[in-house]
């Protein structure tokens, strides 16, 4: 963390996003030779996301683009018939504004034929259905040369607010070290609608959801909080001590706590001397010579 | 004299490739009249390596490194590589070739193992620092972390090095607005810092390209002994650099700004050494 004597130490309270601000020219640059690195290593040459009609995956698209050139990039809308109309033109007007392929690929059918005759299913669980449904579109859309990529970003990977194997999976993840609030300054700068990144946040699965209706709390309170938690390992202690509520602490460190199961690979029970996972470490970016 | 950095981005665990690309870096530093061409840290097998450290180590005479000791016959050459000790441990080490031979090796001394790095798991840390005769000067090496330790730098001036080679696999991070990329922003104050209380030249080369998702910055840069930057790449490309050491401005620097004449090691020693309850004679 840089501490810049002139605009001095960095100001804890809830309300005080200051010290979120990004360098969005820089942050922008990393993000496309990520993408260009980590895809042309594995020798794809396409990239493959779902475009929701919101602003993560909308700057994910931008950053595709950038890096591979629009034309090897493959934007996914998968509507549900709930699906809100809105979502299809923020999709549409993304794919436009960023020179990319938009294909509709509805999932009503599977989706209503595997819950058909089934009494009254859970919208959670209807929601993590519809998430890996598009997930293994994605997939299917990525074959032979292409890569997914993955859109959730840090708030809610340290939330847990996402489907493990749905919306979750992903080879690449460009904005997965990026809070939402963060992700916001860089939709502006690399062009998504005002539209899409004003609209209220919503994974869309059923009507009138909301992700901060949701969450019980906003995006604001959550990153702020995850900030000084995270990435400054302020104690609790001290967050209450700066004014930071304490149930809410509460609840965002249990969140953390509850769903950092999808945050890592399966666990393999451990019996051999030497074990995926445990022991055979070897990296990803494992080259050919 | 004129020095080339090659800040480029090894494949991870594939020596033969990376030695394939030193060979098309150093015939590019050698085509610009160079004396010697300085590759990052673990520049012949990539930086995060995990279990592959022990498949790409190599003994320091192994056949491997033949062709970096036969390319050394008209140019000096710095390049990272596994070593792995004649009691089996393996280190991230530096080696310095010069007219066919290797002259110089330095064992990364910090193994930085935490936050993103794993060195001590892997890697055996290195346990001296010695200064040697290179094109440019009496030099030390000092691997990345190794110069974050201000102890380090202080050692080889002590020692009587002018220049010291920091080569590196620094990942950036830290992109809070109104700054620089946190990691460039602590590199440079680093290197500056050294050079002018030191009255060294500081050669700084970073590598760029990914690892696992993680970014190196590049940025490479040599400072003069007078603190300023006598040459600076760009950040996360590739590029070879290429800048001129004039030992005459150690000479100058240090008459103006004798700190060095000056410094006290020996006392620095017995003050340490009376708090480690050694006992020191004259």
């Amino acid at each position: 963390m840089t501490l810049d004597v002139e605009r001095g130490a960095i100001r804890m309270a809830p309300d005080d996003l200051t010290a979120l601000r990004i360098d969005e020219v820089l942050v922008r640059k990393m993000l496309v030779a990520f993408l260009r690195d980590e895809t042309l290593k594995t020798g794809a040459t396409r990239l493959v996301l779902g475009i929701s009609g919101g602003v993560d995956s909308a700057v994910v698209a931008a950053l595709a683009a950038e890096a591979l050139g629009r034309e090897n990039v493959l934007g996914l809308f998968t509507p549900y018939r709930t699906t809100a109309d809105r979502s299809r033109t923020d999709a549409q007007d993304v794919a436009r504004v960023f020179g990319i392929r938009l294909e509709e690929v509805p999932i009503t059918a599977q989706v209503d034929g595997y819950f058909a005759g089934l009494p009254q299913v859970d919208r959670v669980r209807m929601g993590n259905k519809m998430a890996r449904e598009r997930k293994s579109i994605e997939y299917d859309r990525s074959w032979p040369d292409g890569l997914v990529l993955g859109t959730s970003n840090k708030t809610e990977l340290l939330l847990g607010y996402g489907t493990q194997f749905g919306d979750l999976a992903c080879a690449l993840n460009p904005v997965g070290d990026l809070y939402k609030t963060q992700l916001r300054e860089l939709a502006g700068h690399v062009g998504v609608p005002r539209g899409v990144i004003d609209k209220p946040p919503s994974a869309d699965l059923w009507e009138g959801q909301t992700d901060e209706g949701e969450l019980g709390f906003t995006y604001d309170q959550a990153d702020v909080l995850l900030y000084h938690l995270v990435d400054r390992r302020v104690r609790p202690a001290d967050l209450i001590a700066a004014g930071f509520d304490i149930a809410l602490i509460a609840k965002i460190r249990e969140r953390i706590r509850r769903n950092h199961f999808k945050r890592v690979m399966p666990l393999i029970a451990k019996v051999s001397l030497r074990t995926v996972g445990h022991d055979f470490l070897y990296p990803r970016d494992w080259e050919a010579d | 004299m004129k020095i080339a950095i090659a800040q480029c981005a090894p494949a991870l665990g594939a020596m033969r490739r990376n030695l394939e690309m030193h060979r098309e870096w150093i015939a590019k530093a050698r085509a610009t009249g160079a004396k010697l061409v300085v590759f990052p840290e673990l520049s012949l097998t990539g930086y995060y390596l995990k279990d592959l450290a022990a498949d790409v180590a190599c003994a320091a005479d192994d056949a491997r490194l033949a062709p970096i000791a036969e390319a050394s016959r008209d140019i000096d050459i710095s390049a990272g590589f596994v070593e792995r000790s004649p009691d089996a441990k393996l280190h991230i080490a530096q080696g310095y070739w010069s007219g066919g031979a290797l002259r110089h090796v330095h064992r990364k001394v910090y193994l930085p193992t935490y936050g993103i790095f794993d060195d001590g798991r892997y890697f055996g840390p290195g346990d001296r620092f010695a200064t040697f005769d290179s094109a440019v000067g009496v030099a030390g090496v000092a691997i990345c972390e190794d110069l974050w330790h201000l102890s380090v730098p202080y050692v080889y001036a002590a020692l009587g090095a002018s220049v010291i080679f920091a080569p590196a696999a620094s990942p950036g991070r830290g992109v809070a607005e109104g700054g620089d990329l946190g990691t460039a922003a602590s590199c440079r104050m680093m290197d500056r810092f050294y050079a002018q209380y030191l009255t060294v030249y500081v050669v700084f080369v970073n590598r760029v390209g990914h690892e696992d998702g993680i970014g190196f910055w590049g940025g490479s840069e040599v400072i003069g002994p007078d603190g300023t930057v006598c040459a600076r790449a760009k950040e996360w490309e590739e590029e070879l650099l290429v800048a001129d050491l004039d030992p005459e401005l150690v000479a100058r620097e240090r008459a103006r700004n004798p700190l060095l004449r000056d410094e006290r090691p020996d006392l620095v020693f017995r003050v340490l050494a009376e708090r480690m309850g050694v006992r020191v004679t004259e």
